[in-house]
């Protein structure tokens, strides 16, 4: 089984059920995995703040939702995150892939790569770094977390865990 | 008509069992000073999503009908979503805009919906249908078949600029609008 749909498996079994974002090369296993399978019903989002929306709407009709990105759609999506999902306490769980980190990688990443960690800490946003030997024990304790604060958490995904 | 009175005229012609999700601004503002209720879901903020969380509440409550009350400067603000509408298909999406062409709830400043017809966009888009109306009478009109076939459907109601003077503000806490519309599907 390949490093993707073991992760797919492990969110499922914490009860995720809603799934959208949009796309970075450092998860495309999971995205590919997703828009060939309809079962998980992903939905394309054609901006991540409007990704964001699609969750929480499905958050109200009782679903739990995971939104996917690549860290410059968290710059996008600062506005949903502190004055939507917030401030109206509505979880999700974020999966974001952090390219430009070790400042190694293209110009356009090298920035948000760099601040990624104060940024979400600024946020407030818990987070844990995607690491397979310690994985199913942060996710659930980043579950647990975001259900005790009503609020977004994130995994963020660096090189070669999830392309495949 | 004034956004206020077409506001109260869209609520009282929504099918029963609606989920309603109104916009930041004076359109949630008038919609709560109108008639409140906790299958309706009010925006306090983060401008230009109310649309997206129609339609994530629309994709996963398919048997509810669901009217996002919008207007032309959230529209703009993420008129991608749009095009998410359309090939959703949702056919329980039902999208009202008041469109008077300015930033109402900011001083009325201009947008540029008066050049830009946003139901013609949303038709482009690939709604399953769109119509735009102007005045009582031909909102009354409209609003007798609007909501009687299938979405995704885009209604836009031309209204005048304009506030109510000392209108209140929304009072209940957005952790509880979360909690209550929760509550409602919860029961069902």
């Amino acid at each position: 089984m390949s490093p993707s749909q073991r992760f797919l498996d492990l969110l499922e079994r914490h009860g995720f059920n809603f799934f959208t974002g949009v796309p970075c090369s450092l998860f495309e296993g999971v995205t590919r995995i997703l828009d060939r399978e309809p079962r998980y019903g992903y939905i394309s989002a054609v901006r991540e703040d409007s990704a964001l929306g699609l969750a929480a709407g499905a958050y109200l009709g009782g679903r739990r939702p995971v939104v996917l990105m690549q860290n410059s759609g968290l710059g996008v999506s600062v506005n949903a995150l502190l004055s939507l999902h917030q401030i109206y306490d509505i979880p999700v769980l974020l999966v974001v892939s952090w390219r430009g980190r070790d400042g190694l990688d293209a110009p356009e990443h090298l920035l948000m790569g760099k601040v990624m960690q104060p940024f979400l800490e600024l946020l407030n946003i818990p987070y844990a770094l995607f690491d397979p030997a310690t994985l199913e024990r942060d996710i659930e304790s980043l579950t647990r977390r975001m259900h005790e604060t009503m609020k977004p958490v994130a995994v963020l995904v660096g090189k070669g865990m999830l392309e495949a | 008509v004034t956004r206020a009175d077409a506001v109260a005229l869209v609520a009282a012609g929504r099918p029963a069992g609606a989920l309603t999700i109104a916009c930041n601004g004076m359109i949630a503002r008038e919609l709560y000073q109108h008639i409140d209720s906790p299958a309706q879901f009010y925006m306090i903020g983060a401008m230009g999503l109310a649309a997206s969380i129609g339609l994530g509440l629309a994709i996963v409550q398919p048997r509810r009908p669901v009217v996002v009350f919008d207007g032309d400067g959230n529209v703009l603000m993420n008129l991608g979503v749009l095009a998410s509408v359309a090939a959703s298909g949702a056919p329980n999406f039902f999208h009202v805009v008041f469109d008077n062409a300015a930033h109402g709830s900011t001083g009325n400043q201009k947008t540029v919906s008066d050049r830009v017809p946003l139901e013609r966009v949303a038709h482009a888009a690939g709604y399953r249908r769109v119509q735009r109306v102007g005045g009582h009478a031909a909102l009354d009109a409209a609003l007798a078949t609007f909501f009687a076939a299938d979405g995704p459907a885009m209604l836009l109601v031309e209204v005048e600029k304009g506030n109510q003077p000392g209108i209140g503000r929304i009072e209940v806490a957005p952790q509880q609008l979360t909690a209550r519309l929760r509550g409602v599907l919860a029961d069902t």
